[in-house]
């Protein structure tokens, strides 16, 4: 019995190890002068394969969650259940007339599209997807996904700028305000992570969170502090990434769609395949940063490889994402800078101190629930008192309308 | 001296240079980000690892997005921005001496024929935020003072006042 | 040449760009750019000096020093990047140009 439990654990892991395996044998087996190629190719290839064949998945996903909650049905011509909706989606963008407006700056125009979607691909570079895999190891890792991170609001500055339409120049030019605004409290909300784990390694990070109290893991989303972190964190990616109810940068109603309304063609789909980068980037730095990256969520999962877990905790991720876009409305301006600045922005500091608290006081026995019931009593009197005092003053009555008449 | 380094050099410099004489002034800006991306892949390059990102963090993603806002908030005056005849050869036969001086000094000095250590200096995260809070704590809260008061000074500055003439336009608007 | 020195060259560069910049342009604004060039520069001498320095062999005390200074110096950077546009655009809203050669009213 017990050899079959040796067996069983060897096998699993052998499964959980596969990929570097695989590495490690195909470096060690090529000649010594196209060692350094073939590295390269095995770490850029797999993220140039697999992330895009993610976002293919999402946005079937996304239309038939989204064609659900709204009554009706999604693709479901193109092959079995719509599936191949994706690769219709692509021949048609690719055979699309690429048209670039006359007044537009040409060299700027070209670009935009090109560094929004490398910067995307970028980010992966720290994400650790499974045990022992993850592209390079940076000890400063976090700090390089923000830095690569801050360099899309430049891109889409450029590609709205370029076109020289007022619709595309009004859409960076919020998106840029939004994502400015929501990077503080981005980067505050993981400072409390950085400071309990004391690294800004990501990989260190998992290992610290992939421990185990009995079948429990020590996932930071299950303490005060890393709870209201993730909130926090997963609010202010949505608005990173011009994720609704934050996507006011390609408010269809408003400003037509923004930033890349003068691009069509493959440049456009190339805007949007980054933009779902970017959402499958920041949810897995949240994955990693509170709900334990590749680690499974009970001891005895483990067995299970851990990549799987990741791309399950991806998933799911995703399908929050879907289900948020689907049932809230809009933010407005004024709201979504209020929300930032007035809200978030105290509430990460907040959780700061909160962290610190949770660091520092001692941990015997009697001092587990009192940590936590102080740790709580910190986060969550602010919020009341937070949520209370920007509500005061503000009536909810019927709307005005200055410009349209009632029918 | 390996290759990247000279590519990079290579980006930043002629970057630099692009942003410093093109007409249009968000060309410039563009090209600045790229020069300050260059900078940051040459920190990068010499082992520097947290300066190199933190770099790119506060000038890709801060400063240059800050010029390119004042440039867009400051339009209008964009008719006149051509580099001025006399002024851009006095500038370039200026620096062209100053570069010529400290070029002489850098290759005559002992530092050409001094002795360099092969291998980098490590400079861990962790050890670089134990140097801020230990050694470095008095300049460390000083900075933070500064940033603070730069942030208030600049949001007041740049803050638009109610002035009669403007209320007279949003009027007869 | 030895690397130390290639990268002090490629500074003293890229701090001259800066310079011919600061003094040709006339845009205020690229007057600012060319100072954080050559801020840069300077940064780019202490990363230099940090790596290749013999300090480091000499006293692990003072190992992080060049990194240190430079981490305050874009803090510095970046506070005189936000006041100094904050101020252009102060004198903007009041001249409508931001011509450093327009800019005259204080010349006696």
């Amino acid at each position: 019995m017990n050899g079959y439990f040796a067996m069983a654990t060897g096998l699993a892991e052998r499964v959980d190890q596969i990929f570097v395996t695989f590495d490690h044998w195909a470096v060690t087996n090529t000649p010594e002068p196209l060692r350094w190629l073939v590295s390269i190719l095995l770490i850029v290839v797999p993220i140039l394969a697999v992330f895009p064949g993610l976002f293919a998945l999402t946005t079937v996903l996304e239309r038939k969650g989204l064609g659900r909650i709204q009554n009706r049905y999604g693709p479901n011509r193109v092959g079995p259940y719509g599936l191949l909706q994706p690769i219709a989606d692509a021949v048609k963008s690719l055979t699309k007339e690429d048209v670039v407006p006359r007044t537009a700056d040409g060299v700027v125009h070209y670009l935009a599209p090109l560094v929004i979607v490398s910067t995307a691909f970028l980010a992966y570079a720290v994400l650790p997807v499974g045990r022992n895999m993850i592209a390079v190891h940076l000890d400063a890792g976090l700090l390089f996904f923000f830095a690569i991170g801050s360099a899309t609001e430049l891109a889409v500055f450029m590609a709205g700028w370029s076109s020289r339409n007022k619709y595309s120049l009004l859409g960076a030019m919020r998106a840029i305000a939004q994502m400015i605004s929501y990077e503080v409290p981005l980067i505050l909300s993981s400072i409390a992570v950085i400071m309990i784990a004391g690294t800004l390694s990501p990989e260190k990070i998992v290992l610290e969170q992939a421990q185990y109290t009995g079948i429990f893991p020590h996932w930071y989303v299950f303490t005060p502090w890393g709870f209201a972190g993730f909130l926090l964190f997963m609010t202010a990616a949505a608005a990173e990434t011009n994720r609704s109810p934050f996507d006011l940068p390609e408010g269809e109603s408003e400003i037509i769609a923004g930033y890349f309304v003068e691009y069509s063609g493959f440049k456009f789909a190339l805007f949007f395949l980054a933009e779902y980068l970017e959402i499958f980037a920041v949810s897995g730095l949240g994955i990693t940063l509170f709900l334990g990256g590749w680690s499974a969520p009970l001891s005895f999962l483990a067995v299970i490889p851990s990549w799987i877990w990741f791309f399950a905790k991806l998933l799911v991720m995703i399908g929050v994402f879907i289900w948020v876009r689907g049932t809230m409305p809009r933010l407005r301006m004024d709201q979504l800078m209020n929300f930032a600045w007035k809200f978030m922005l105290p509430m990460a500091l907040i959780d700061m101190v909160c962290a610190g608290v949770w660091r520092f006081l001692p941990g015997g026995a009697l001092w587990v629930v009192l940590r936590w019931l102080i740790c709580a009593a910190i986060i969550v009197v602010p919020y009341v008192a937070l949520a209370r005092g920007l509500e005061q003053g503000r009536k909810i009555e019927q709307r005005v309308y200055r410009y349209a008449e009632e029918g | 001296m390996t290759v990247s380094f000279v590519l990079l050099a290579l980006l930043t410099l002629s970057a630099a240079v692009a942003a410093m004489s093109m007409p249009r002034l968000i060309h410039c800006a563009l090209a600045l980000a790229v020069a300050f991306t260059g900078l940051g892949g040459i920190f990068l390059n010499l082992g520097a690892e947290f300066v190199g990102l933190a770099q790119l963090l506060v000038y890709v993603g801060a400063v240059a997005i800050l010029i390119v806002f004042a440039i867009l908030l400051t339009r209008g005056s964009e008719v006149s921005m051509r580099p001025g005849a006399r002024s851009a050869i006095s500038g370039t036969v200026i620096a062209l001496a100053v570069f010529a001086v400290l070029a002489h000094a850098v290759l005559t000095s002992g530092v050409s024929r001094m002795a360099t250590t092969a291998v980098t200096p490590s400079n861990r995260v962790q050890e670089i935020g134990v140097t801020l809070l230990q050694q470095y704590v008095l300049p460390l809260e000083v900075i933070a003072l500064l940033l603070t008061a730069a942030l208030i000074g600049a949001v007041i500055l740049a803050w638009r006042e109610k002035s009669p003439a403007a209320q007279e336009g949003a009027e007869t608007r | 040449m030895n690397p130390l020195s290639a990268c002090l060259i490629v500074a003293a560069f890229l701090f001259c760009v800066g310079l011919a910049g600061a003094l040709s342009r006339s845009s205020a604004i690229l007057v600012l750019a060319g100072i954080e060039l050559m801020l840069g520069a300077a940064n780019l001498n202490f990363i230099a000096f940090w790596r290749y320095g013999a300090l480091a062999a000499v006293s692990p005390f003072h190992s992080l020093t060049g990194i240190v200074f430079v981490l305050f110096s874009i803090g510095v950077a970046a506070a005189e990047a936000a006041v100094g546009l904050a101020l252009i655009l102060a004198i903007y809203r009041y001249t409508k140009s931001c011509n450093v050669t327009q800019i005259t009213e204080l010349k006696g």
